[in-house]
């Protein structure tokens, strides 16, 4: 058996034991990487960096001495700052760009233990559902319908990371979640992503993509492993004024406790018309396994939810347009020289930006402008204040929110073309973003083609806690969903 | 108050071949606050050093990058806005000002809209004649400066200094309630008092730490508002006065010629001494304000506005009345007097338990007119405020008169030393021996026996003799006292 195939508790634990080393731990995980190139899940690998990182680790744990990810290997999302180390939101834009500092998450993983193994691709500037937008090309699956040899996305933004995490390629990865970004792609590949709340876990250092909504979290082969990674990444920061200054819960505490009397609310606007009926069964089968280990299920109304969507596709771009601003090639990454200022700006940007990425640029400069901003943008942001309020009302009534977590298992690559069609992958998961709420998206069964199907949990502001015991309950149900290698 | 109804002094209207016009202004000022380091990240703020020496990744809007708010810099705001009797507004909000330029890393300024830090406020002007008129200010506002891009450091190419990129700027927005170039001088000069009185801002126009966009129009003596234009980054006040006056006449030309004023940024060109376009109204930017996501509402705790408010110094305009009041000034005097904090506390070292008058009287003429004359300022006086002191005390205690006085102070400027002392070891002390003095007159007397006809029929001729005693004694006599005794022994009166 191949060390890889170990959970980071699992790793820990055997680390800790001296069963192996964390560089035996480090060479696996490169050896499997190289073997899965066809994943194209890693755009850079640093193997140096890595054996550097483990050699440190065993020094450590040969004292038995180490932090909470001591010796564990993990990968990176490209939109992580990593210092000296290309960074790049896998946008042409930024080509060339090596930041001269490292972002608080990643830092804290490293100050915890951790080995970094390289970073991951997505969607460019975190902009997609499918992996489909990186300029280092589309990311696999690992898992392939019952069969068939296509290959299919691993949801978006953060395929990457879904995909390293599903196919053993690292013991967990960091990912970003501004509509969806943690929890689609969780939920495609059979594993299990949180989103935190709002101001859990430090921007700095992470390229923005929508300011309101960025949230950084991690993906995990099992809820206990992601429990383990969000206590490490989760920091009270001096260099993000909307981070928040409370004190982080020993998370995998809350792990295996039970859920006797909880509450979880059903919304019923969750249920459009046109949800396929295994994602229906796959709810109820949820809804059921928690009401079977003493929870009480609890029918809620969420009213403004169909206005969710919408809302969030003003925000984010505005946002989006705003904060790209900056890749401008004045200072770093992509110039193509014009014959003037405005010129170079144009002839820079068109070549840096990719479609999608352009088109939301567009869009939010369009909501923002002179003549459109009430109509738009402040009244998103109405909108916006409506969601939270359907929530602050449901925290009456119930603990937690079971819903699917996306309307669909894994599609194929250049399947969906239609960009409303795509951004409708995030209908269950943006209100949580809008709403600043934590929600995670754990592994609840296998469609009948035999792909992975998740649920998605939304918590009260700052409760992760409940949000992983509840997975847990539920992960304890439907077990763990591993994808049979093919690469 | 309704800015529109004011109208200027008959003495500023311009005189047009149609009649008479009255220019209308308004000023925006940046006021670089005085602090250490930038609004919203830790690089230093100080002037000068090597292109791109004080730049942080926060300042170069590296990926990823957040603004956090100085609170230094929000402090100076708030004293800023106290100073300027304003409205202090405990919630206020950052949005991005959104353009693209290259010496605007993040291509957003952040700034403050819709919700500034400080609402209105008022700041009352002195003109000539002990004339004072109150401008109104609506509004100040925090937000980060600019860099500054390099056009004559390569053939082809534009360079870009970062060095003031992300430093805090107040923009101070008047309303438009001054009526002539020099009323806005008056008001730039003022606001540049007030805060160098409040340590906000040291107001070096030549180091760019205060600049102004003036806001020009024209109307007929109390018609409604004409159509304005905005005259950008004037950097001294002497021009400021000189682009006024250019563009008033400029659009009284147009407006007589039966032409309209397009509303559009200008230029000051100081060289040309004129005003020129820089883009019209179709081509302004459309700047998407939106609120700053990075950035929570900037809430301001009420005790520590009381707090600042506790702490500020004594402004201009209530030391010049406190002056005026206790030191029994006139109104000219005590203003020149407070024009500096440090003349104002030298004239006061001056003027403790002593004659106020006669303090002000010297510390004016005498020492501002030396430091004037030579460059110096009240920090670099060779005469200090308590040299001066001992040398009003002579004056009052009779010891010395007002000319033996100008000596003693041009020795202590010179040589420096005890006034009383040099009074003593010169020899300088006033003459009261009424014999002697009344020998020297009964000798001048004696030996003019012609000069003695003569003024009896012109008694103003008495000062010669004045002048002739006083001679004889080495000015040591007390000139009153010599002219009282020549009076009586020539029978004048």
């Amino acid at each position: 058996m191949s060390l890889t195939n170990f959970t980071i508790a699992e790793a820990s634990a055997k680390l800790r034991a001296k069963e192996f080393s964390a560089l035996e731990l480090t060479e696996a995980y490169l050896k499997a990487i190289e073997n899965a190139r066809s994943l194209n899940a890693y755009i850079v690998t640093t193997p140096e960096k890595a054996r550097d990182m483990a050699k440190v680790s065993d020094a450590k744990l040969a004292k038995g001495q180490g932090g909470a990810l001591e010796g564990i290997p993990l990968g990176i999302k490209d939109l992580f700052a990593t210092k000296g180390v290309h960074t790049q939101a896998c946008s042409h834009i930024l080509d060339g760009f090596k930041p001269g500092y490292e972002s608080t998450v990643t830092q804290n993983l490293w100050d915890a233990g951790a080995v970094m193994l390289g970073k991951l691709n997505m969607d460019e500037f975190a902009m997609g559902s499918s992996n489909e937008t990186s300029c280092y090309g589309p990311v696999s699956n690992p898992w392939r319908r019952k069969n068939s040899n296509t290959s299919l996305v691993p949801g978006g933004s953060s395929g990457g990371s879904a995909s390293a995490v599903a196919a053993h390629l690292c013991a967990a990865a960091t990912a970003t979640d501004t509509g969806g970004s943690i929890r689609q792609p969780a939920a495609f590949t059979g594993t299990v992503g949180i989103k935190p709340t709002y101001g859990r876990v430090s921007r700095w250092g992470t390229v923005a993509f929508a300011s309101s909504l960025d949230q950084a979290g991690p993906i995990a082969r099992d809820v206990r492993d992601a429990a383990i990674m969000l206590k490490a990444m989760a920091s009270v920061d001096p260099k993000d004024t909307t981070s928040i200054n409370l004190p982080i819960p020993d998370y995998e505490a809350a792990i295996g406790k039970s859920i006797k009397g909880l509450r979880v609310g059903i919304p019923k606007e969750y249920r459009p018309s046109g949800l396929s009926s295994e994602i229906n069964a796959l709810w109820d089968k949820g809804a059921k396994w928690l009401k079977e280990q003493g929870a009480e299920i609890v029918e809620i109304s969420l009213p403004h939810t169909k206005y969710a969507l919408p809302a969030y596709y003003i925000v984010a771009p505005a946002e989006a347009s705003s904060n790209l601003a900056r890749y401008d090639g004045v200072r770093y990454g992509l110039r193509i020289a014009g014959d003037d200022l405005i010129d170079t700006y144009e002839k820079t940007r068109a070549a840096g930006f990719g479609r999608e990425v352009q088109r939301r640029v567009l869009v939010g400069t369009y909501v923002l402008s002179a003549g459109y901003y009430d109509a738009y943008y402040v009244k998103a942001q109405k909108v916006r204040t409506l969601i939270k309020r359907d929530f602050d009302d449901a925290w009456n009534k119930v603990d937690v929110v079971l819903t699917p977590a996306t309307p669909s298992p894994a599609f194929a690559p250049g399947e969906i073309t239609d960009p409303v069609e795509m951004y409708l992958n995030d209908i269950f998961t943006v209100t949580v973003n809008m709403a600043g709420l934590p929600g995670i998206a754990v592994p609840a069964g296998l469609s009948e083609s035999g792909l992975p199907l998740g649920l998605q949990l939304i918590g009260k502001p700052f409760d992760e806690e409940t949000l992983f015991r509840t997975a847990y309950a539920i992960e304890q149900a439907a077990g763990r969903f591993t994808a049979p290698q093919w690469w | 108050m309704d800015s529109e109804k004011r109208i200027a002094d008959k003495q500023d209207w311009i005189k047009g071949a149609t009649g008479d016009w009255e220019i209308i202004i308004g000023l925006e000022v940046h006021a670089q606050v005085l602090a250490k380091s930038k609004l919203f990240s830790g690089a230093s703020a100080e002037y000068g050093g090597a292109p791109n020496d004080h730049v942080s990744f926060v300042d170069a809007a590296m990926p990823g990058m957040l603004p956090v708010i100085n609170e230094f810099c929000v402090e100076q705001a708030v004293r800023t806005g106290l100073g300027l009797k304003a409205q202090i507004n405990e919630v206020s909000v950052f949005d991005r000002k959104n353009y693209f330029y290259p010496d605007l890393p993040q291509g957003y300024q952040i700034s403050q809209y819709k919700q500034p830090i400080v609402g209105e406020g008022v700041v009352s002007v002195d003109l000539e004649e002990g004339k004072s008129i109150s401008i109104g200010v609506e509004r100040l506002h925090l937000e980060q400066d600019a860099g500054k891009s390099l056009h004559d450091q390569h053939p082809a190419m534009s360079y870009v200094d970062l060095n003031r990129s992300g430093c805090a700027l107040m923009e101070i927005v008047s309303r438009p309630d001054m009526r002539s170039a020099d009323e806005a001088k008056a008001y730039v000069t003022k606001l540049r008092q007030i805060m160098r009185y409040l340590g906000t801002c040291d107001g070096n126009m030549e180091q760019g730490s205060m600049r102004a966009d003036v806001n020009v129009s024209v109307r007929k003596p109390g018609a409604p508002f004409g159509t304005r234009c905005e005259i950008k980054n004037v950097n001294s006040i002497r021009f400021m006065g000189q682009a006024i006056d250019y563009e008033a006449r400029r659009q009284i030309g147009i407006l007589e010629d039966g032409g309209k004023i397009d509303q559009e940024t200008r230029l000051y060109d100081a060289k040309k001494g004129e005003t020129r376009s820089m883009r019209s109204k179709e081509e302004a930017h459309d700047y998407r304000y939106f609120p700053d996501p990075d950035l929570l509402p900037l809430k301001l705790d009420p005790r520590r506005i009381a707090e600042i408010k506790a702490s500020l110094p004594e402004l201009p305009d209530e030391k010049r009345a406190r002056f005026v009041a206790s030191y029994g000034l006139s109104r000219y005097d005590a203003a020149v007097l407070v024009v500096e904090q440090s003349s104002a506390g030298f004239f006061e070292d001056v003027a403790q338990g002593r004659d106020g008058k006669l303090s002000a009287n010297w510390v004016i003429n005498e020492l501002f007119g030396r430091l004037n004359k030579e460059g110096k300022s009240v920090e670099t006086s060779p005469v200090s405020a308590r040299q001066l002191g001992g040398l009003v005390d002579l004056i009052s205690a009779g010891t010395i008169n007002g000319k033996i006085a100008k000596d003693v102070f041009e020795l202590l400027w010179t040589e420096g030393g005890e006034p009383a002392q040099i009074v003593e070891t010169r020899g300088l002390v006033q003459v009261t021996d009424m014999a002697a003095i009344e020998k020297a007159v009964d000798e001048i007397i004696s030996v003019n026996p012609d000069k003695v006809e003569a003024v009896k029929a012109k008694p103003s001729m008495l000062g010669w003799f004045v002048g002739q005693v006083m001679k004889t004694t080495g000015g040591k006599a007390n000139p009153q006292t010599v002219s009282d005794l020549l009076k009586k022994k020539l029978a004048i009166t």
